[in-house]
């Protein structure tokens, strides 16, 4: 039988450690709303998103109240419209028409965020997903709830170099399409290596092509209940410290996967994952560098961070597979700057800088999120910190990501306001010597050499 | 068929009266206590009950809404969750 105690410390992270399921995200296939006419494609998308959604926030807003847990998003993930787009699309305007209908479908059943307005170009573009890719400052800039992403690398395909060089003009593009707030339409386009098909995360989150009809992933998150657990082991040894947050992270997973059943259960979808990442936000006690600070660190930043979170990460990790049945999307420690306000802290201290946020990317989940950079950086230059950042990704195997947002008419020293879970951020400065004549080549980085396994 | 347990959790500034206005309410509505646990420190009241709401007259929502008001009125915080996150967590 229950105990207690056990309860109370149940419902203690929730009310004071800000433990919560971040997001039950509904991935839908749109193969089947192929069409080669551009409003028949519309309607066939708005329909099928209206209908297999159409429980989706009822029904995470049920299990919330009968668990006493938060569900904070409830999020639809749709098959890259790169894909579903490329026979009736003719024209960047033409995937605009499939950004605005993606848009008002996520209004009518009540989702905040809607992703999957992807091109999977790992490789190379075709014809489409080049329109799709210059549509995006458009798109983002005329939709409120759609979120972008972009595949341009993978350990088995190397890196597409000619999408690489396009993505600095047209995330510089999409900032001058919303440098009236800020250019936070850069906060809803992310460029990935070795992206997953089940990420239930914003902005990466499509519905992969190896999936099924229609999915339920679940996303939990609970730094602040880690932070917590960890100050009653400070000076303890690295064994307590790493089984401390082992166990910590198979509780928090346990919510998830029992969040996941049950909306799988409700709404009559398969669950797929349960993605066990801690992503901060915002509010006080949520954050990811307070944990790195309550292992030691002074400052995120300083000597000792990249190996304080290749621990956490890991030790999430292990707790996490015990806690779920299936594993997937990212599952790891975030780092979003403008979404971790001890990360901000850090950056306003002078402690954390973009080079070691690049190096602390190759031992965590995500990439380089949520900075906010002068918005003078040359395109180019943009260009070669995507092309770092995947090259990461592609030789470790692992996957990173750039979601970058050069704020037009700011710079080092200003500060911007995304607002709700986007946050605020300081502009962080950039190397100023430039890579153009690198990036300029065109054409694409072939597969890393430990890609040959067969 | 498995019974789905309902955990009803109390906790506040201890009072005169608190258990007794809350299982007259379970009373009333059709709800079965089957375990009571308790503790009080330093005048900081904390209870749990685990109970059985197949035979309740009311939906889980209203029920929890009302002890919700209930205990405002008293001067505690009444919560109502389905023992699936506590099993979940805590048990293997």
């Amino acid at each position: 039988m229950i105990n207690i105690f056990e309860v109370e410390e149940t419902n203690k992270m929730i009310e004071q450690e800000n433990l919560d399921v971040r997001t039950i995200t509904l991935g839908i296939s749109l193969h089947d709303c192929i069409a080669d006419d551009i409003d028949k494609l519309c309607d066939n998308i708005y329909n099928k998103i209206t209908t297999v959604a159409k429980d989706l926030v009822k029904t995470g807003e049920d299990i919330s109240l009968e668990l006493g847990v938060p569900i904070v998003n409830k999020r639809i993930s749709v098959t890259p419209i790169g894909l579903i787009g490329a026979a009736a699309c003719k024209s960047p305007d033409d995937f605009v028409r499939i950004a605005v209908t993606l848009d008002k479908a996520a209004k009518s059943v009540g989702v905040n965020f809607i992703g999957g307005y992807t091109a999977l170009a790992a490789k190379g573009m075709t014809a489409a997903e080049e329109m799709l890719i210059r549509s995006i400052p458009k798109a983002l800039s005329s939709t409120e709830r759609i979120m972008s992403s972009v595949v341009l690398g993978s350990t088995r395909t190397g890196l597409n170099m000619d999408g690489v060089r396009l993505m600095g003009d047209i995330i510089k593009q999409t900032a001058e399409a919303t440098k009236d707030s800020d250019s936070i339409g850069c906060t809803k386009l992310v460029v990935l290596c070795n992206a997953p098909d089940d990420n239930p995360f914003m902005a990466g989150a499509f519905h992969g092509v190896t999936e099924t009809d229609s999915i339920i992933n679940v996303g939990v998150s609970g730094p602040g209940v880690v932070k917590h657990v960890l100050e009653s082991v400070k000076g303890e040894s690295f064994e307590v410290l790493c089984e401390t947050i082992k166990k910590t992270a198979f509780k928090v997973t346990r919510v998830g996967q029992l969040v996941a059943k049950e909306a799988s259960e409700r709404l009559g979808i398969p669950f797929g994952i349960v993605d066990l990442s801690l992503a901060p936000t915002p509010a006080i006690g949520d954050s990811v560098a307070d944990i790195l600070c309550a292992m030691g660190l002074e400052q995120t930043g300083a000597p000792g961070t990249t190996a304080a979170l290749a621990l956490l990460n890991d030790q999430v990790k292990k707790g996490g597979v015990m806690a779920s049945s299936y594993v997937g999307g990212l599952s790891g420690a975030f780092i979003p700057v403008s979404e971790d306000q001890g990360m901000i802290d850090a950056v306003e201290a002078g402690a954390l800088t973009i080079e070691k946020l690049e190096a602390m990317t190759c031992v965590c989940s995500v990439g380089l999120d949520m900075i906010a950079i002068p918005g003078d950086t040359p395109n180019t230059t943009i260009a070669g910190i995507i092309a770092d950042e995947l090259a990461i990704g592609m030789i470790n195997q692992k996957t990173t990501a750039v979601r970058i947002i050069p704020v037009i008419g700011k710079g080092v020293g200003d500060k911007v306001e995304f607002g709700g879970l986007l946050g605020h951020a300081p502009i962080m400065p950039v190397n100023k010597f430039g890579c153009a004549d690198f990036v300029d080549r065109g054409g694409r980085i072939p597969a890393p050499i430990h890609s040959f396994k067969n | 068929m498995k019974m789905k347990k309902t955990i009803i959790t109390v906790v506040g500034h201890d009072a005169v009266g608190i258990i007794a206005k809350v299982c007259t309410y379970l009373a009333d509505n059709g709800i079965n206590i089957l375990d009571i646990s308790q503790t009080i420190v330093q005048g900081w009241f904390n209870m749990m009950m685990i109970t059985d709401f197949s035979g309740a007259a009311k939906a889980f929502g209203d029920i929890a809404s009302d002890l919700e008001k209930l205990g405002e009125d008293i001067g505690v915080q009444i919560k109502c969750q389905s023992e699936d996150i506590f099993s979940a967590m805590h048990r293997i």
